[in-house]
This record gives C-alpha cells, sequence and structure tokens, in this order.
C-alpha cells in the first residue's frame, strides 16, 4: 500500500509547525471569541452549513416520540382530555377576570398619566437540542434571525422565564438559561416586593439571589418574579421560587432558588419580541440594560 | 488477530481495498452527525465525542493522508454545534490529530487492549486541553462524569476498528482474480 510506506521525500511543513500554527490560530479565534466577540458573522455562516445536519440528527429522536405518541392508550387520552377541558374551564374564567383587571388598569393608568403597559408578540419556537457543552446551560431552538429572533430576547414557558437569547443565527438560536453563570435576570419579590438579581450556578435547578443583606425581608418558598427594569423581561414573570437562606454568611445572605419553569424538560417555548420603545419616562431615567443595579421604590 | 511484521496493519495479513478520500469524508461527516444526535443529559456526558474518536481513527490509520486541517475544521463545527468558545474543539481535536499521527506507528503494532489505552489517553488529553480553556476562560468546572465520554469513546475503539474496516475488505477472494 503507498499510503503505510514511510514518504521518501519531505512534503509540507513538517507535522509539529502544522501543530503549532493551528494552535495559535485556535488561540486567535479563541481570543477574538472570548475577549471582543468578532467572530458573530463566521458563527453564522458555520451555523447555516450545520443546520440541515441537525435537523438531520433530530430526526430519530423526533420518530421515536411519535411512536411514543402512537402507543398511548385511549384510556390516557381521555383522562388528558378531561383535564385539560377542566383547566381549560378555569382558564377562561381566569382570562376574563384578567381582562376585566387589564382594562381597569389601563383606565387607573391613564388617570395618572402612566404610559400603558406594551404588550409584546410572541414566537413560539421548539427546543432542538440542549448544548453538549458542560460549562454553559444553554439550549438551541429553532427558530432565527429569518423568523424575526434577535440577540437579546426574552424566552419563557408556561411556567416562567426560561432564559435569554444570546446568540441569534438564520435558522436556530442558543439561548442561554436562567441557570448558566454568565445569565442574570432582575428580579422583585410577590411577598415583600425586595428587588433582587438571581443569578445562575452553572448547574441544573439552582439559581442565586447576590448582594442581598443579611436582614432582608426574603422567606422559604417566597417567589420571585421578573421586576421588569430591565426593559428585556416583561415584569411579572415567575422566575424562581427560594429554597435555602443562610444568614450566617460575612457580610451577605446566600440565597439559593429553584427556577420556576421547567428548565430542563421543556420542549416548545415562546420567545417575546422585543418591547416597542417606550416613551421617556419623567419620573426616572431610562434605565439602561442590565445588569441593572436595584433601585430604591418611589 | 494475528500480528504481522513491521510496517502491516493490524489486521493480520489481510489485504485491505486502499482507503478513498471520499469514504473518510464520509465517515467524518457521519461522526459529525452522530455528535449532534439531540440526546437527555444524563446520556449527553456518557456519549462519546465520536468526532473525536473518528480523528483519532484516521490519523492511526492514515497518518499520511489526513493532517490536522480536517481535525481543526470539523472542530470549529463542533464549537458552534456545542455553543462553546470558537476554537476551543478545533484545538482540542488538533492536538488529538497530531498525538494520533505522533503515535501511528507504534500503535498498529499494539494489541488491542494497548492500542486501548492510548487512544484513551488521547481522548482524555484532548478533554483535559478543553477544560483549561475554558477554566481560563473563567467557566465553572464540570463534574467528574465529564470525562466519562472519554472511557465510553475508548471502549468503542475495537469495534469502530472492526466496523471502518468492513467496507475496505475485498469482496473477490484472491485465487478468483
Amino acid at each position: 500500500m503507498p499510503d503505510s510506506a514511510p514518504p521518501i521525500f519531505k512534503r509540507g511543513p513538517s507535522l509539529i509547525i502544522r501543530l503549532v500554527f493551528f494552535t495559535i490560530l485556535s488561540l486567535v479565534l479563541l481570543v477574538a471569541d472570548a475577549r471582543f466577540r468578532y467572530l458573530e458573522d463566521i458563527r453564522s455562516g458555520v451555523s447555516v452549513v450545520l443546520f440541515p445536519m441537525q435537523e438531520a440528527a433530530a430526526v430519530p429522536a423526533a420518530v421515536l416520540e411519535r411512536a411514543g405518541e402512537f402507543f398511548v392508550t385511549q384510556a390516557a387520552l381521555y383522562r388528558e382530555n378531561e383535564q385539560l377541558k377542566r383547566e381549560r374551564l378555569l382558564n377562561v374564567s381566569e382570562v376574563q377576570r384578567i381582562k376585566a383587571l387589564e382594562a381597569d388598569n389601563e383606565q387607573l393608568r391613564r388617570l395618572v398619566n402612566a404610559p400603558p403597559i406594551p404588550t409584546r408578540e410572541r414566537t413560539v419556537a421548539e427546543i432542538i437540542y440542549e448544548s453538549r457543552d458542560p460549562f454553559t446551560r444553554k439550549v438551541v431552538i429553532d427558530r432565527g434571525t429569518m423568523h424575526g429572533i434577535k440577540t437579546g430576547q426574552a424566552v419563557v414557558d408556561h411556567l416562567g422565564v426560561i432564559g435569554q437569547v444570546t446568540r441569534a443565527f438564520p435558522f436556530v438560536s442558543e439561548v442561554s438559561l436562567v441557570t448558566d453563570k454568565s445569565q442574570s435576570v432582575p428580579v422583585q419579590s410577590v411577598r415583600s416586593g425586595v428587588r433582587s438579581i438571581t443569578f445562575g450556578l452553572g448547574h441544573d435547578g439552582a439559581v442565586e439571589l447576590r448582594f442581598m443583606p443579611v436582614n432582608a425581608d426574603v422567606q422559604n418558598g417566597d417567589l420571585f418574579v421578573t421586576s421588569g427594569i430591565d426593559g428585556v423581561f416583561p415584569a411579572g414573570l415567575p422566575v424562581a421560587v427560594v429554597t435555602n437562606i443562610e444568614r450566617n454568611a460575612q457580610s451577605f445572605a446566600r440565597i439559593t432558588c429553584a427556577p420556576a419553569a421547567a428548565v430542563s424538560s421543556y420542549t416548545r417555548v415562546a420567545v417575546l419580541a422585543d418591547p416597542p420603545p417606550m416613551p421617556a419616562n419623567p419620573l426616572t431615567a431610562p434605565a439602561p440594560p442590565k445588569p441593572v443595579p436595584p433601585e430604591p421604590q418611589q | 488477530m494475528m500480528r504481522s511484521t513491521l510496517g502491516d496493519n493490524i489486521h493480520g495479513d489481510e489485504e485491505l481495498l486502499p482507503v478513498r478520500g471520499g469514504y473518510i469524508i464520509i465517515t467524518l461527516v457521519l461522526a459529525l452527525l452522530l455528535n449532534l444526535v439531540p440526546l437527555p443529559g444524563w446520556l449527553s456526558s456518557a456519549t462519546p465525542d465520536f468526532v473525536a474518536l473518528l480523528i483519532v481513527y484516521w490519523s492511526v490509520f492514515q497518518a499520511h493522508r489526513v493532517g490536522l486541517w480536517p481535525a481543526w475544521v470539523l472542530g470549529l463545527f463542533m464549537d458552534v454545534a456545542d455553543a462553546s468558545l470558537f476554537g476551543q474543539h478545533a484545538m482540542a481535536y488538533c492536538v488529538a490529530a497530531y498525538a494520533g499521527i505522533f503515535v501511528h506507528r507504534r500503535i498498529q503494532m499494539f494489541p488491542m487492549s494497548y492500542q486501548i489505552a492510548h487512544v484513551l489517553a488521547i481522548l482524555l488529553g484532548q478533554q483535559a486541553l478543553q477544560l483549561l480553556i475554558r477554566l481560563v476562560a473563567n467557566a465553572e468546572p464540570p463534574d467528574m462524569l465529564y470525562f466519562v465520554s472519554s472511557l465510553t469513546g475508548a471502549a468503542l475503539w475495537p469495534a469502530l476498528v472492526g466496523i471502518l474496516m468492513l467496507p475496505l475488505r475485498q469482496r473477490t477472494g484472491p485465487e478468483e482474480v
């Protein structure tokens, strides 16, 4: 075989030179990506090439799921249908109540000259896969810039906030979950109104409220919802429930929460469009994009 | 399996068909596809990195044809697919390919258990390099399950060698030629 024979003539630069060349090239890419984020265009080019392969690779899982759905018993379907009907009845009354409240609220806001709360367009997307990267908590969804997704948009499921779009490619987008180490969400306690920011811890099932004073009015089981002051997440979406508080830390309390959304078990999510540009608020300066320092309530 | 003299391949004295470039490319693309298959979290840390495995395979058995650049390009693809840092997999795969080419003469002489040990070392090494890159970039260190994929990858090595050699077997016996 000609391949296994050692080369008589040297071809090209030696192996170690080539290794050094590629290593330096990779290092340049790493620094450009990690420090300066210069390479988003190249990334999205690669992602377009990769997209058909991702779709193809997702076929077996989809087929399995279909097959699983096919063998659901009639009794199970019937039970689910009944439950959904009951939930729908409950929801209908709830929706009517909310509509009345909304109208009421709008009228009150007009009375005090407050700007109306903007409504957001939603794009429903499906999660293609969880990123294999063990260092980050990210999922990839099947909607991209071609469908109007932009970097920075909020992503929610039926239970609460999932995360934020951190990279939008033409056909897919990366969503950083609230549990990702670099992801933070400004929140507010439903019970006491205390403002804080959740920070991901880098592993599943936990986020942390940082820089909370030891005597902060927080209890186990408190629900924290988005405060809306960041301009990214609309106010009032559930984010996390407090599970553990340690007040004996030196200067800050250690408050650990469980994410409210089903962060690792959903398949469909909704991406909230950017809010319409808000009119200048005469009372406070326009809120800077996150991270937002907790501001005192007026 | 019988081992033969230096310079021969590990498959005894069976003559294999020459490997075509297209075959290498197809297997690498298939490996990339396998890596993209969505899996639940607990399973995805245990599944081997097929691309790394295939890169080691071809750099061992076709050292003079598969250089470092296919490893680098595939690494970039994995970086985008995994949402990791751009260049992380690329660098690790290049080092893996280099290590594979570096040991390719000796590894073909070894019995399977030694081969597995070499492959395990290469796979662990490239994972450790990725870990190092991420730690420098200020990421949270993962749990020890992180390295399980190298173990399963190395365990798959004998099967991989068997499967990838199948299409290269000669269909007709030598006496018919």
